[in-house]
């Protein structure tokens, strides 16, 4: 298997796919001259020799772009709109929300919306408030759309295969601080599904939800709490936020009895309130310790270095967590 | 000879009594059975007959007072017999009681201050159990039931429950006690707690007080009339004993092969009977009860009272809470209860309080017999010898062994079909005997 990065994946992702199917198209602000801002299309446009209907630069105006990838979509054509951040899509929320997410339904099902909204979400660093934010809790809130959040190289190419396939709306919330870390991805052809957790490590002491950034903490935390608790914690990436693979949690939480669902993003209904809830309705029998959660702070981001380090859930906190659903923070 | 008054015990609840009158004097001659003073419980005021005749020597308790169970309250005795032996003993277990209590207030004021550190928690993020710790107060195992519930993760009491343990009997090592799946692992392993619900059984027993009807009240009026305070009825039946002897067999070769420390030996055909009845009385909590002032009181634990002959009569120890407790268990309570009746070292609240009674002349050739009540409970079961003898199986002759049992019921509390159901139950966990150690 290739050793190649996240961006990397992506990158083979939209090639593969725009090559098998004509309908497929790239739109957004500098995905096309400039190799894109985070350099995810780099290439794209020469290899589809510079044609603009096949990687198309926009203007800096959110909402009329993915609009317009809206009624593409309707007309038949299967467009990737990329937003250079998640924080820009605020401006495009009507066009996500209010017409990719209803046309399926209010339509009567004459109309599907095989659109693909991509781009990273989260904080990278020193962003400060409006450019740090997580979208995940936001869309997974939405029915009529899909939410993906792959954490690896190989999930990253798999999902967005599937995404630009799926013949509904599909969300996928990539991470800037994910762009350069490198996996494993076969050479082969593959797709990874859509609405399938995968678990990323396996343990039976505790199960730490995660997904996107996060999983990497979970990573770390587990390997932690091994050396320091002798403790082997299952680490379940759900890869897709909406819809969310409960049972794939269940299944880890029925064998471990405690839990801790960490996110990046804001704890108030946030991805680990839902988790949360599931597990305390399905799995009620099982739990041997209330679930635990790790989001980030209830603040926006600030900009300073050692105060944004104070809001960024990391691997620690996990750790402290864990700690607690398993009884070893007492005294 | 010298006749103790003492504080009896009229209730398995009661645990204290205050004097309310007493209806003699010093001095005044006693018949035994006569009235001597009024007393009263936590139910009910009750009188206190005199079981020995004499004169009343002296009143140890004044009006008012209010003792322990068992405390001396008088002394009836010969008119110029030496009574001074008892109204010394009388004064030394009083004051070894004082000091007990002064003891336990020393104690409860300890755990009051270690319950007291509760901790000061809060963090933003959500979760992280900051905020979620501070709401569990520490504090030690006795502080782990809110009003009688016991704190523990719901798969700890799923656990508990698959294996038959007994939460309440757990130490919890959890937040505020909590019962962790840890605690009951540990359990499964030490067998603490074992035997406690059986995983399919009927749920445990609550205390109850059953309102008297109109014709509840005139059945108890017109029977007492009839039979003197407590209106018996019989209900015989005669129990295939084949299987249940077979097991006991088969237990005792098992138990033969271990080397259990402080189990008995072997388990005794008394011990299944035992087994039987707490198993049936919690299934027909209507048979473990008592007729009260007023109402009937369904018992909140089933306390078999065992009667062992001895030297000179008769005492019923009791094995308290039979029906959460494994027939080994069992057992080895009953051994120990009657060596210890025999020896008559037995404590009044060892031989107090039963919920009901087996009255065992099996080792005799009795076939059958009845036994008269112990009140308050509400029935005994007279059990006789097992007898081989023919009897017909679907169609055939055959010879099986058979006991018959006699239990007497109080008409007050229970009714003929009443108690029929409770004996057919009672009857089938004995000739299916697996039935009733699951």
């Amino acid at each position: 298997m290739a050793v190649i990065t996240y961006r990397e994946a992506l990158n083979q992702a939209l090639r593969e796919e725009m090559e098998r199917d004509e309908s497929v198209f790239l739109m957004g602000e500098e995905v096309g001259e400039y190799d894109g801002a985070y350099k995810v299309s780099k290439g794209l446009l020469d290899h589809f020799d510079g044609n603009e209907w096949r990687v198309r630069d926009t203007p800096i105006a959110e909402n009329g772009f993915a609009a317009i990838g809206v009624g593409a979509a309707m007309a038949g054509l299967r467009p990737i709109v990329e937003f250079m951040t998640f924080n820009f899509s605020l401006l495009a929320f009507d066009a996500v929300v209010n017409s990719a997410a209803k046309i399926h339904q209010m339509s009567g099902g004459q109309f599907n919306v095989p659109i693909v909204f991509r781009g990273p979400g989260g904080a990278a660093i020193q962003l400060a408030a409006q450019h740090s934010q997580v979208p995940d809790a936001w869309y997974s809130h939405v029915p009529g759309l899909k939410v993906v959040a792959p954490a690896t190289p190989k999930d990253a190419k798999g999902l967005l295969k599937s995404a630009v396939r799926d013949d509904d709306p599909v969300v996928m919330i990539e991470g800037e601080l994910l762009y350069n870390i490198k996996g494993e991805v076969p050479e082969e052809e593959y797709l990874v599904p859509i609405g399938k957790a995968e678990v990323k490590r396996e343990g039976t002491d505790l199960t730490i939800v995660a997904h996107s950034k996060m999983v990497h903490q979970a990573l770390q935390a587990a390997d932690t709490l091994e050396e320091k608790h002798d403790l082997r914690a299952e680490v379940v990436d759900l890869r897709t936020l909406r819809p969310l693979d409960i049972d794939t949690v269940l299944e880890s939480v029925r064998k471990t009895n405690r839990v801790v669902v960490v996110e990046e993003g804001w704890p108030q209904g946030g991805i680990g309130a839902q988790v949360a809830d599931d597990v305390q309705r399905e799995a009620f029998d099982w739990l041997d310790a209330p679930v635990a959660r790790v989001a980030g702070l209830d603040v926006p981001m600030p900009y300073a270095r050692n105060l944004e380090k104070q809001v960024f859930p990391d691997a620690k906190h996990v750790v402290r967590a864990a700690e607690h659903v398993c009884y070893l923070d007492q005294d | 000879m010298a006749t103790k008054v003492v504080m009896a015990q009229l209730s398995p609840t009661m645990e204290e009594g205050r004097l309310v009158e007493w209806k003699v004097s010093e001095g005044d001659e006693i018949e035994q059975g006569d009235i001597v003073a009024e007393i009263e419980t936590d139910k009910a005021n009750m009188d206190v007959e005199a079981l020995g005749s004499g004169v009343l020597r002296k009143i140890v308790v004044d009006e008012g007072e209010t003792v322990p169970v068992g405390a001396l309250i008088g002394v009836i005795a010969g008119e110029d017999e030496d009574i001074s032996g008892l109204l010394e003993e009388a004064e030394a277990a009083a004051a070894g009681a004082d000091e007990e209590e002064e003891e336990e207030e020393e104690e409860e004021e300890g755990e009051g201050a270690a319950a007291g550190a509760a901790e000061a928690g809060g963090g933003k993020r959500a979760g992280e159990g900051a905020a979620a710790k501070a709401a569990e107060t520490p504090s030690n195992g006795a502080g782990r039931r809110d009003g009688g519930r016991v704190r523990a993760s719901p798969v700890a009491r799923k656990m508990a429950d698959e294996e038959g343990i007994d939460l309440s009997r757990l130490e919890g090592s959890g937040p505020g006690g909590r019962v962790v799946k840890a605690d009951v692992e540990e359990a499964v392993e030490s067998g603490v707690g074992r035997g406690a619900a059986a995983a399919a059984g009927p749920e445990r027993l609550t205390e109850e007080r059953v309102e008297l009807s109109q014709m509840r009240k005139a059945i108890a009026r017109r029977l007492t009339q009839s039979l003197g305070p407590v209106p018996h009825f019989f209900l015989t039946s005669e129990i295939d004993m084949g299987r249940a002897l077979d097991l006991r067999a088969e237990i005792n070769e098992r138990l033969a092969g271990e080397d259990g420390e402080g189990e008995p030996a072997k388990i005794g055909v008394n011990d299944l009977l035992l087994k039987a009845a707490a198993e049936a009385l919690v299934r027909h909590p209507e048979i473990n009860a008592s007729w009260g002032e007023g109402e009937i009181v369904r018992h909140g634990s089933v306390d078999l009272g065992i009667a062992v002959a001895v030297d000179d009569g008769l005492i019923t120890p009791v094995i308290r809470d039979a029906d959460r407790k494994g027939l080994r268990r069992i057992a080895a309570e009953a051994g120990e209860l009657i060596d210890r009746a025999r020896e008559k070292d037995l404590q009044p609240d060892e031989y107090q309080g039963a919920t009901f009674s087996i009255s065992n002349l099996g080792m005799f050739p009795i076939e059958e017999f009845t036994a008269i009540i112990n009140p308050p409970e509400a029935a005994i079961l007279a059990v006789g010898r097992t007898v081989e003898k023919p009897v017909v199986v679907d169609g055939q002759i055959a010879v099986r062994r058979r006991m018959r049992v006699t239990m007497s019921c109080d008409h007050r509390v229970i009714d003929g079909a009443t108690g029929a159901r409770f004996l057919d139950t009672f009857k089938s966990m004995l000739e299916n005997p697996l039935a009733m150690l699951l």
